[in-house]
């Protein structure tokens, strides 16, 4: 007979769950295993809200297993590490993101590119090895195998920290996949949201010029100003779309609605690299010629390894790049989830878990 | 008042010209311009039937400027030079491709990418620096600037090493760029007619493990005995596309028809790249998910350069390389272009225009 969740495993555990396609989340009982002797237990203080934990609490995506915990942008402390671990102790400032589990042994996992697994264990939302399902980080506590943990370096506050787990990485390991840190090279960065913010200071860190391509101009000082963006294009302003015609190197789409690639491709000089790292839910046309006639390719990315993902958190601490975020207690995240579905937000919300999620 | 095609130039010119867009071809006088101090005359020999040359002719790409001499495959005599021509001398066996004429100063021409050069002139329906039209290859002289023109290897025969100038590059091109030459790897070929057959020479020849991808079992045997392809996959056998999921590193795609991307993609192995060199009239649809999830790319390309081009031509008599062909007289190029419509041709018409192209 299957067990609940409470009575899963032996380690108690709280956090907050959605429950059915609504994606409203609510208090939830839980449990976590035992910690093994691989193992580290993480208490949570801060996790970021990244969009794809709403699409799935609302299952946009068609596989959730209901009741998830979301969450994979994990910031928190060691409280119990297992006989074999030796990277870690009690105390260390650690970070989980989106995998905590992977098969170890296929071409994937051999390039340290586990992210790619197809036995990939996924934080939440997944069946883990010992055929439990994972929980995420919208709760106190989760124990990780030592081998999907990251060191969090001291120098990055915990809170705006947390998101470079999931869109940090998101557009890091692309950037460095396609080449993108040739310093004076041109980005263009369609989508300035979670991922796009951070792109810009990326894109910057590697001495990069940076365009922002947004839909819309209510971002432009902002990008300028705050994020330290070169330029900023509308796209609905024929004019500078037309000028802009063939001056990019390189666009990094963080856009996970439909959208058309031909007015971006165009954007591109020859050689150009699209690179996708939005996942609209409908296939999206593609036009051959810009792509034949210059040479441009479209490229998609997804997450990134346990050991990119820790350079990056190694770059970020050493050229002091965090997220923008706004701090939120745990019962606000209904209302979080709302507002980041009308983009929202600047530009991560990040729970507050340490301090406001409170067992009932 | 604008001249006749005839008394444009002041040297006398003959060949076959499709009037309107019923694209049938018929004997046509013209003229071609003195050779200047940097020309080369060709007296043309042979030149390959591209599957271009049926789409100007008709006017599918809406582009054709009537009347239209095709051909851009050419092998011929140099039968003078201009006073500052160094590299060629009367006698000399040479090819011209594509295109005959660029800015020489814009990004692409400054890195022998002159293919992708903004005012590029193609060797038949563009306008010349003089602003009078191209005629291209079905014809019996063509007189070109020195740049433009190809070194011929002597020991590459003529007629059968034509269709390298336009399929030959075409190929060779985006399977140096996107590192399709590592020996082990494994290339897939998608549609096997003029392009396609060469790539899987090229293929071979690079140390490659080389499948073909067809709609049809028909060529399976030839692909396989004949031009040495490894293994020959029918894309609508579902068992065997099940089975060659995630096994191929790169892709070629020479299909010109609209085609679904996903089953290709879904072959391809992590980073694995998907080429296109044919052109679709239309757009494709382009799900993301396949992109995302393996890390993978959908790349264009264009033919060559002319450095390039020379590269692939020594590559080709290095490696004892040219295109299966049948060789046909001028007169029957009506018939051969209805049958090159139906993909009735193994594996390029190569016009015999030395030894049939007579003047009225």
């Amino acid at each position: 007979m299957a067990k609940n969740p409470e009575e899963e495993h032996p380690v108690k555990a709280f956090g907050w769950a959605a429950r059915d396609s609504s994606g409203v989340l609510s208090p939830f009982h839980f449990s976590r295993r035992e910690n093994g002797d691989d193992d580290v237990t993480v208490k949570i203080f801060y996790c970021g809200v990244c969009h794809s934990d709403l699409h799935v609490a609302k299952n946009e995506w068609g596989f959730t297993n209901y009741p998830i915990v979301p969450g994979h942008e994990i910031v928190g402390i060691v409280t119990k590490v297992g006989k074999q671990v030796q990277k870690f102790r009690v105390g260390d400032k650690v970070g989980v993101g989106v995998l905590v589990g992977s098969c170890k042994s296929c071409e994937g996992c051999q390039q340290d590119l586990e992210n790619y697994c197809p036995q990939l264990v996924f934080t939440y939302n997944s069946i883990d090895c010992d055929g439990t399902k994972t929980y995420g980080g919208y709760s106190d506590v989760i124990v990780v195998h030592q081998r999907y943990v990251l060191r969090f370096p001291d120098n990055l506050p915990s809170d705006a920290g947390a998101p470079l787990l999931c869109a940090g990485i998101t557009v890091y390991s692309p950037m460095k996949y396609y080449g993108m840190t040739e310093p004076g090279k041109h980005l263009g960065v369609a989508g300035l949201g979670g991922l796009g913010h951070v792109a810009v200071k990326f894109g910057k860190a590697f001495g990069l010029k940076v365009t922002v391509i947004s839909g819309s101009q209510s971002k432009e000082v902002e990008a300028i100003n705050r994020l330290g963006a070169d330029s900023f294009l509308v796209t609905s302003d024929p004019a500078k779309m037309k000028a802009a015609i063939g001056t990019m190197d390189f666009i990094i789409d963080t856009i996970s609605a439909v959208h058309p690639l031909l007015p971006l491709l165009s954007l591109l000089r020859l050689n150009g690299k699209l690179v996708t790292v939005g996942l609209p839910n409908k296939p999206l046309e593609l036009p051959i010629f810009p792509l034949v006639l210059g040479r441009k390719l479209i490229g998609g990315s997804d997450a990134g390894g346990m050991k990119e993902t820790q350079e990056m958190l190694d770059f970020c601490a050493k050229n002091n790049i965090t997220a923008d975020i706004e701090l939120i207690k745990m019962d606000e995240i209904n209302k979080a989830m709302e507002r980041l579905a009308k983009s929202d937000v600047r530009y991560r919300f990040v729970i507050d878990v340490g301090n406001s999620l409170s067992h009932p």
